[in-house]
């Protein structure tokens, strides 16, 4: 059998030609040319879902802007990764995505390996300019060996993702709406009571943030592998 | 089934029906019910048959007449009579006088503008036939639309008439049916489904409810017909479960169409198979967004993903899915039967037929109305509304609920079409109307809209998960009067980011209300800010306060 031709296109990023395969989203392209457009929820390996928004690209001709993690490539297409408004967009979600809850990194144990802090940094993040929301939130320390800190969570479903596509345990789920949304294991037991975990520590690892974490790890202590996922998916392939 | 079957059962239901001298029609749609309209109906049957008078008098229960502020509704057919808020009591004075047609009870004035303005397509059979019973559908051109489809029209001249009709969405974006239905079709020989979306949640909308209600089978008919057009298999109805009567009349409207052969296998004798399911929906508003719609249908949470793909090309389980709203569908039949430039004669250039809309609010009238497109806002509230009552000043209409926007007494005169309501920065949406009057206070309610999204954003995307909240918080600080004029800087700073960068439609119209509400109403926005405080919330404030004395 004879497999169908790869068809390829062309388009400008940033004004710079590349060119792409038809099935490629304009963050891989971006990627592959080291061009870099911030993302949060994104994680490759996983199902791109399009929710932190901070991956939003402008296209021209689009009057709307595109998450870049889920809009395929087109022949043509004109992409604008960065520019006064998708910048400024930008510093305002993760200033609203650390007003939202307890970010307090000097006491975090993800300090300096935070994906969110560094993010921060990058795209100069000075200040939140928002009123902090200060929601109380727990701390489920119930399983043997890794803790859920819901106060550093972003609700970025990474963990649910890899759970569930991965490890195909399907523990992690988001529960409520809106603000008062949380990622739960099995229907919201303490996670020491779960049935489901395989207590694989995926999550943990693919976690950007604090909020999931190994027992035993200090301040700054915590920083997360992340090598076996394309391992994974590199294997998984080539198997198919 | 054939069309000269059809036919005689339509024949026999008339004859049958015939034989009654009267026609007694009792509103049993969930406005009248509320209102006893059951006991009324239960009375009357009752009165008739202890005057001997049941081979003389038909009762019958039927959908919504329209004027829901004077239910329960009652009329009489053969005399041209409608009766206002009629009550058990009153039935042995409406059957005493049936012959005569004297009635001393609450007459109902047909000869105004709240019935002679309207327009109705959708709703030509509501109040008039009973919901439960397919024959009085069939007596009144019911299911031919269907079957004439079937049996002499190919798929591709549905569609071509659909496209030819200019029948636009009436969920709210009013995105073009026909063209949805061609790219469905499109999709080559696969499995299909059709959608109908009945997740109705703006608050103060009803249009749909009462559609169902009073008419299920025309919503089956007009999915029956999108199925065979665009090659669907199987459909589903996602309704929600706060509407129990809606879902009793699917229910028992599916089951009468399958037993006829209307719907199920091999429909008119042709291999044309189409078997509609019930989904209730579990109260979520973001599950009327057409991606969470199917999520949800799919057994997930209801949330929505990014588009594209459209759920034309990935929809249900990944098929292609032809989803349209309620009264979308309910346009469908009619458009087949009278053809694609009697619909297109109706409305304005580019917003063709009629709207249904729902009237609430500070109207003298409220209830469910169907106008023509191009019809003005003027015309609706202060001639079919009735105006404003008490004697109070009109101050603002409200349109497509919580992602629609505010419109000022200086916007009345224009026109009720997509385009017009979109410039003016608010929307169609799908047809709730709440009408204000001075004794509102506009920030206040910005700020109910507001609390509205910000509990039934799902969560899934940042900006419209925090953003809304953080509006909402503004909001509370400004009716509060405890806020600064940086704080309506940073609202209006939120209402650009969420608008423009949420992921659904939930998020990206959630500031509607609070943008035209700030261009419309700045003044008052400043007189919460400036120390002198609203009068209106300063009297609702005192008003509460005598309550819970």
């Amino acid at each position: 059998m004879t497999k169908a031709p790869v068809r390829i296109k062309t388009l400008t990023i940033d004004g710079r030609e590349v060119g792409a395969r038809e099935d490629q989203t304009i963050l891989d392209v971006a990627r592959e040319n080291h061009i870099f457009i911030p993302t949060l929820c994104d994680l490759p390996g996983l199902t791109a879902v399009g929710a932190c928004r901070l991956c939003l690209v402008e296209v021209r001709g689009v009057n709307r802007l595109l998450p870049a993690c889920v809009t395929a490539v087109a022949e043509g297409m004109e992409v604008s990764v960065s520019s006064e408004r998708i910048d400024r967009y930008r510093r305002s979600i993760l200033e609203l995505l650390f007003a939202e809850r307890n970010h307090v990194c000097s006491v975090c144990v993800t300090n300096g390996h935070c994906d969110l802090q560094s993010l921060a940094l990058k795209l100069g993040m000075t200040h939140v300019h928002f009123p902090y929301q200060y929601p109380r939130l727990p701390v489920d320390a119930s399983h043997e060996r890794f803790v859920v800190d819901h106060n550093r969570c972003i609700l970025c479903t990474r963990c649910v993702r890899v759970c569930d596509e991965i490890e195909g345990a399907h523990t992690w789920d988001v529960m409520s709406r809106g603000v008062d949304c949380r990622v739960i294991t099995d229907l919201a037991e303490p996670w020491g009571k779960s049935e489901s975990c395989t207590g694989c520590g995926k999550c943990v690892q693919v976690c950007p943030t604090g909020a999931l974490s190994e027992k035993g790890k200090s301040v700054a202590e915590m920083s997360k592998r992340r090598q076996f996922l394309p391992y994974l998916t590199l294997m998984r392939e080539a198997r198919r | 089934m054939t069309i000269e079957d059809l036919r005689t059962i339509a024949e026999n239901e008339r004859q049958a029906q015939k034989k009654f001298q009267h026609h007694v029609c009792v509103c049993i749609a969930a406005g009248c019910l509320s209102s006893g309209a059951d006991q009324v109906r239960d009375a009357i049957k009752k009165e008739v048959a202890e005057a001997g008078m049941a081979g003389e008098v038909l009762v019958k229960g039927v959908g919504c007449m329209g004027l829901c502020s004077a239910g329960p509704l009652v009329s009489v057919e053969t005399e041209d009579q409608l009766f206002a808020n009629v009550t058990p009591e009153d039935a042995s004075e409406l059957v005493r006088s049936i012959d005569t047609g004297t009635a001393d009870l609450k007459h109902c004035d047909t000869a105004v503008p709240f019935f002679e303005r309207q327009q109705k397509i959708v709703l030509e059979n509501s109040g008039k036939i009973d919901p439960e019973r397919i024959e009085d559908y069939i007596s009144n051109d019911g299911y031919r639309a269907l079957v004439t489809a079937i049996t002499e029209m190919t798929p591709p001249e549905i569609v071509a008439l659909m496209v030819k009709s200019g029948l636009r969405g009436r969920g709210g974006a009013g995105y073009p049916t026909g063209l949805k239905w061609s790219t469905v079709s499109k999709t080559g020989e696969q499995a299909k489904y059709v959608i109908c979306n009945a997740d109705e949640g703006d608050p103060g909308a009803f249009m749909d409810r009462a559609v169902l209600e009073s008419d299920p089978h025309r919503v089956l008919e007009g999915m029956a017909i999108a199925a065979y057009a665009v090659g669907a298999q199987n459909g589903f109805i996602y309704v929600r479960a706060e509407y129990p009567l809606a879902v009793k009349h699917l229910k028992t409207a599916i089951k009468q169409a399958e037993r006829l052969g209307l719907l199920g296998n091999n429909i008119c004798n042709s291999r044309f198979s189409f078997h509609v399911d019930i989904r209730l929906g579990a109260g979520a508003f973001v599950c009327g967004e057409e991606t969470a719609l199917i999520a949800s249908i799919e057994g997930q949470r209801g949330a929505p993903r990014p588009r594209p793909p459209y759920p034309a090309q990935e929809g249900l389980w990944n098929c292609p899915t032809l989803i349209n709203n309620v009264e979308t569908f309910a346009n469908v039949a009619p458009i087949v039967r009278n053809g694609a430039a009697w619909f297109a004669a109706i409305g304005t250039e580019k917003s063709k037929g009629t709207k249904v809309f729902a009237l609430a609010g500070r109207v003298a009238n409220t209830g469910l109305i169907e106008v023509p497109m191009g019809i003005t806002l003027r015309e609706i509230i202060h001639e079919i509304g009735g105006g404003i009552p008490d004697g109070k000043q009109y101050k603002a209409v409200q349109t497509g609920g919580p992602s629609g926007g505010c419109i000022p007494e200086q916007h009345l005169d224009s026109p009720v079409d997509y385009e017009s309501l979109a410039r003016i920065g608010s929307i169609m949406g799908s047809g709730g109307m709440i009408v204000m009057d001075e004794t509102s206070c506009m920030v206040d309610v910005a700020k109910y809209f507001m609390e509205f999204c910000a509990s039934e954003s799902c969560g899934k995307c940042v900006p419209c998960r925090t953003g809304t909240r953080q509006m909402l918080a503004i909001l509370e600080k400004i009716t509060a009067g405890e806020a600064t004029a940086a704080d309506l800087a940073l609202l209006e700073e939120l209402c650009d980011l969420v608008k423009n960068t949420s992921l659904c439609g939930l998020g990206q119209s959630a500031p509607n209300p609070v943008v035209t509400t700030l261009k419309y109403f700045h003044d008052e926005y400043d007189r919460h800010i400036s120390g002198e405080g609203c009068p209106i919330c300063k009297e609702h404030a005192a008003s509460s306060a005598e309550v819970s004395q």
